[in-house]
């Protein structure tokens, strides 16, 4: 029997997950998937920190390091595509995203180039570095851009998968990753391009999640199970194109949506879910993120539970949400 | 035929290409013709005595590059490219109206044109991306660059040449429009770029400045260029408008055409005249 205090990240919950490091799942499918000589890394003075320095160790003719100038990576990313080199640059989601915003538009996505852009650190789980370096609004600008597909794996596993299918693909491609290892989800290979996962089915209700959040989701539908609630939870990976089949499949079948995300509640996997379900099939949706504010310095857990981004969160998003009418 | 062997007169042509740079905004009404007739030998050196092109084959991996950064400065590229025979010259009629090839600002699904810009700053580290990338093959082509002074205030064209003296990119020729005129005024009274050949010399680049309405001036730069290690700035001193007596040397002429048929005459007699 799993109790309500079993919710949170801390004290005990997280230390008894099985976690893995999705930067090292980068790093090593960037080594693999390097034997192509048209594989070029870019990097902007963060690669022992993305990981990318994995690659400049088996690769160091194809990777250069830039420095601190975000902006000039992305053009020079762009220039490099254009001779057919197959691109990809890291940096923290911050600076690859917000910082570089104008030439990941122009250079990038106007220009249609083959570049791909693997950032980590995103969300609350930078962790102490706090606020300046929590990008909570990366989903937003890049789902905004037209060409840009937009990724977010749900653990390391998925985050191989994924870069490898970045890899196998023509850009722009933006793929947001987590500083911290993130409990595992998956025991055997299941992203599909476009597609939403289904993690566990239900009929009460639909938890659509992505990242950190699909893994909480999870825990928080075995504890509503006992509470007789019986929530069906879709891992959307892939948030551009979102699969808009599977959301009002949800919508038409279970009624109400949550949605569950490391993000701000503003443009991201909310916005775009409750995007379709209002077009099409009008249900009650209700977004977990964090609500119009930044972030603070911490550590991960501790944040993710202060914000509520955690089962605890998506528990009581839920019982709310039983109690509406539809 | 590829670049280098063609025996019209430069001066020619150059006064053609003006002749377009003029028509051209004059028929879109909208367009920027003083930042394209100050570039117009630089352009027309490159596209007809230079870059090893081929207009049959725009795509052809080992060409020469180049990138216009200063995006916004189309009119003479255009007319240039279809001088050239990359695409039909009437589609310069279209410049800048809806549902046509050829957009306000540079973009790369137009025949012979390598890499879209307009926001500035950009082309520049797009410019060390193709640099590099020939580094990386060990192939021989090179990458020419026009930006402008103006387009220099942006930090990112400093990023871009930390890292192409860095990168030692050497197959990097980089034109400077030093025309002296930005969309709001005088480049010095708006934000003072002083001494850019002593800046850029101090970043790690190879850096002279010449006449930019001199063939023989920068056919020399280019020769020069060639018996340099690292990337070169070659800072061409140009007047803005050049060639149109009321447009020479007027910041209001730096993105708007001429206003009527008579100014448009007039315009063209200068041309003419030149």
């Amino acid at each position: 029997m799993m109790m309500s205090n079993e919710l949170n990240w801390l004290p005990d919950l997280i230390n008894k997950l099985d976690k893995k490091s999705v930067r090292e799942a980068y790093g090593n499918t960037l080594v693999s998937v390097g034997a192509d000589k048209s594989v070029v890394v870019l990097d902007a003075d963060l690669s022992t920190s993305t990981h990318t320095s994995m690659f400049q160790k088996k690769y160091p003719e194809r990777f250069f390091n830039v420095g601190i100038s975000e902006n000039n990576m992305m053009g020079v990313a762009s220039g490099l595509s254009w001779t057919g080199k197959k691109v990809f640059v890291s940096s923290f989601a911050i600076f690859a995203t917000g910082r570089a915003y104008d030439f990941v538009r122009q250079s990038v996505c106007y220009a249609d180039s083959d570049v791909r852009i693997v950032a980590t650190h995103a969300g609350l789980t930078v962790g102490e570095d706090g606020a300046t370096h929590q990008m909570l609004e990366d989903i937003g600008l890049m789902t905004g851009l037209p060409r840009m597909r937009v990724f977010v794996p749900a653990d390391a596993l998925e985050t191989e998968e994924i870069v490898r299918y970045v890899y196998e693909n023509r850009g722009p491609f933006y793929v947001r990753l987590s500083r911290e290892k993130v409990p595992v989800v998956h025991d055997s290979e299941s992203f599909r391009f476009g597609r939403a996962e289904t993690i566990t089915d239900g009929d009460d209700l639909t938890i659509i999640a992505t990242g950190i959040l699909v893994s909480a989701a999870k825990i928080a539908t075995s504890y509503l199970k006992q509470k007789g609630i019986s929530a069906r939870v879709l891992n959307m990976a892939t948030i551009k194109p979102i699969d808009s089949d599977s959301i009002l499949k949800a919508a038409r079948e279970t009624g109400r949506i949550l949605t569950a995300e490391e993000h701000s509640i503003y443009n991201g996997l909310g916005s775009r879910v409750s995007e379709v379900v209002t077009e099409s099939y009008p249900v009650l949706v209700r977004r977990l993120g964090v609500n119009d504010t930044f972030g603070e310095s911490g550590k991960s857990w501790e944040l993710m539970d202060k914000y509520g981004l955690n089962p605890m969160g998506i528990v009581n998003k839920v019982e709310e949400m039983m109690k509406v009418t539809v | 035929m590829q670049g280098s062997a063609r025996s019209e007169n430069l001066e020619e042509i150059a006064k053609e290409v003006r002749k377009s740079i003029v028509k051209m905004t004059f028929e879109a009404k909208s367009g920027h013709p003083g930042g394209s007739l100050s570039a117009t030998e630089i352009l027309t050196y490159l596209y007809f005595r230079e870059l090893n092109i081929d207009p049959a084959n725009p795509n052809w991996p080992d060409r020469d590059r180049f990138v216009l950064s200063k995006g916004h400065s189309t009119p003479v590229l255009y007319s240039i490219l279809a001088m050239r025979g990359f695409f039909d010259p009437n589609l310069l009629h279209g410049f800048r109206k809806i549902n046509s090839l050829l957009q306000g600002h540079v973009v790369n699904h137009i025949p012979g044109v390598d890499i879209t810009a307009g926001s500035l700053g950009q082309g520049l580290s797009n410019a060390v991306g193709l640099a590099l990338a020939a580094k990386i093959d060990k192939k021989s082509y090179r990458v020419f660059t026009l930006i402008g002074d103006g387009e220099s205030d942006e930090g990112s064209i400093w990023e871009a040449a930390l890292s192409a003296a860095h990168l030692k990119l050497s197959n990097l020729i980089v034109f400077l429009d030093r025309n002296m005129i930005q969309l709001d005024g005088f480049t010095e009274e708006i934000l003072t770029l002083g001494d850019l050949e002593g800046k850029f010399r101090s970043f790690g680049w190879a850096a002279i400045t010449i006449d930019g309405h001199s063939f023989a001036e920068i056919r020399r730069a280019i020769e020069w260029a060639k018996n340099e290690e690292g990337p070169k700035m070659i800072i061409a001193r140009t007047i803005k408008g050049k060639g149109v007596k009321f447009m020479e040397n007027n910041p209001e002429y730096h993105g708007k055409p001429v206003p009527n048929e008579e100014k448009l005459n007039e315009a063209l007699k200068d041309i003419e005249g030149m």
